[in-house]
């Protein structure tokens, strides 16, 4: 009982995943601040952000559900914070995984989506209502390629959904990426992760320029201050499943935890390069662009995938 | 000086309100935040939506129609929120002081802690007032 707590609250729960978050989320405006030719904050920055937000008055808006509007926060930190346990936990010790624990993240993974619906729609503001029925618009774009593109390792490993043996399998016998089903089911996946992290090309919901912060534009202090823990977090936990499902993982033993990290970063700063280059689509570009040509890019994964290339 | 007070000047978020203002300190005010001057060095960052702010810059002389906005936009800010009147307009009401229709300067209406003169004021002169509103800040 005591370990699972640990591992829960401490290590990989929580509080590991909360501090990677922070520094994370450094890098990302550190890289953007590079890209845009400025210096960029100091590397506490997001630690001080977040320790003012805790700070900060919490304002209640009168026309909004009180209760929802301060417990959804919470509901999306607690997804990914398990999500975090079961990737780390994987990847330590490959043995003790349950069956099904990818169907468990793939679910977990979208209650932060959720969390920021039902808070947007509690907070009582049209703007707000706007930017949680964009972001609903949104997980049912990027949801069907984002399932699909997983599928292919799947497939590839013969139907295994157990993390711990899809590593393994990986281990044995190469990386998903080499292979060329492979290699169209991750560049599928990344789009999507750009959309469910919502960043730049995707980041309709809270589009600033539209519609201020969307969601998000209600919430004053504490939970706010969570709210950006969570995105943070995601930064961090997102491209690590996308490094366990095409990539091998990390494995944790001497040189190989360095590979493994580096893997990561790379994914990373891919990331935050696209969302630096790009402008932001429209609700109804983003839709089509995902059931039209991500959606038949990921078949054609899946396919190559049977055929066994 | 306590943690929170510290956490607050390494990050204040700004919350940008003009008002009938003629945009040269609007766009002094943007100047500012360009890569040339990078306010984000500071943890200074522009926001869109008045409950995330910690500082509100207001600009121009406050119309009557103006006043009932600022008073009801500084209602609406999460505490501590700072307020800084950039421009002669703000700090004074300069050329519009016997205006029918101004409500009048920003201290007329709600606390102010910086003022920022200048017609308009260089970003400079803006990233100035800003140190001394931190340095006053953690003095208490």
């Amino acid at each position: 009982m005591a370990k699972t707590l640990f591992y829960f609250i401490v290590f990989p729960g929580f509080l590991f995943t909360a501090l990677v978050g922070l520094l994370v989320s450094w890098i990302d405006r550190k890289v953007t601040a590079r890209v845009q030719w400025r210096v960029g904050p100091p590397i506490l920055q997001p630690l001080y952000d977040f320790v003012k937000l805790l700070g900060k008055e919490t304002i209640v808006p009168q026309a909004g559900s009180r209760l929802t509007f301060l417990l959804s926060p919470l509901l999306g930190l607690a997804a990914v914070t398990i999500v975090s346990t079961i990737l780390w936990l994987a990847m330590a010790s490959p043995e003790v995984t349950f069956l099904g624990d990818l169907i468990v993240v793939i679910y977990l993974l979208t209650i932060p989506s959720i969390s920021v619906i039902i808070g947007g729609f509690a907070s009582g503001n049209p703007l707000a209502s706007l930017g949680a029925s964009r972001e609903m618009k949104m997980i049912l774009a990027y949801e069907l390629p984002f399932i699909l593109a997983i599928f292919t390792p799947v497939i590839k490993a013969h139907g295994v959904i157990r993390l711990g043996e899809l590593l393994r399998y990986q281990w044995g016998n190469g990386i998903f990426l080499s292979s060329w089903s492979g290699f169209i089911a991750f560049v599928v996946a990344i789009i999507c992760m750009q959309a469910k992290l919502a960043l730049v090309p995707f980041d309709i919901p809270e589009a600033e320029t539209e519609i201020i912060a969307g969601p998000y534009i209600e919430y004053s202090g504490a939970p706010l201050a969570v709210y950006k823990l969570t995105r943070w977090m995601m930064l961090f936990v997102v491209p690590i499943f996308l490094v366990i499902m095409f990539m091998g993982g990390i494995v944790f033993s001497g040189w190989h935890i360095l590979w493994g990290i580096l893997k990561y970063v790379l994914l990373l700063v891919l990331i935050i390069l696209i969302r630096n280059t790009n402008p932001r689509l429209r609700i109804d570009q983003a839709i089509k662009f995902f059931w039209g040509p991500m959606t038949i890019l990921a078949v054609m994964g899946i396919i190559l995938a049977f055929l066994g290339i | 000086m306590d943690l929170k007070t510290k956490a607050l000047t390494k990050s204040i978020w700004v919350f940008h309100f003009a008002s009938a203002s003629c945009n040269n300190c609007d766009i002094e005010i943007l100047d500012a935040l360009t890569p040339k001057f990078d306010l984000e060095r500071f943890g200074i960052l522009l926001i869109g939506s008045i409950r995330h702010a910690d500082a509100m810059l207001v600009t121009g002389a406050v119309s009557h129609k103006g006043a009932v906005r600022l008073k009801r936009l500084y209602e609406q800010a999460p505490k501590p929120c700072l307020v800084v009147a950039v421009g002669c307009c703000a700090c004074s009401m300069s050329i519009f002081r016997d205006s029918y229709n101004m409500a009048g300067p920003v201290d007329r209406l709600i606390p102010v802690h910086a003022y920022i003169p200048g017609c308009p004021p260089k970003p400079e002169a803006i990233i100035m007032g800003v140190v001394k509103l931190i340095k006053a800040l953690k003095k208490g």
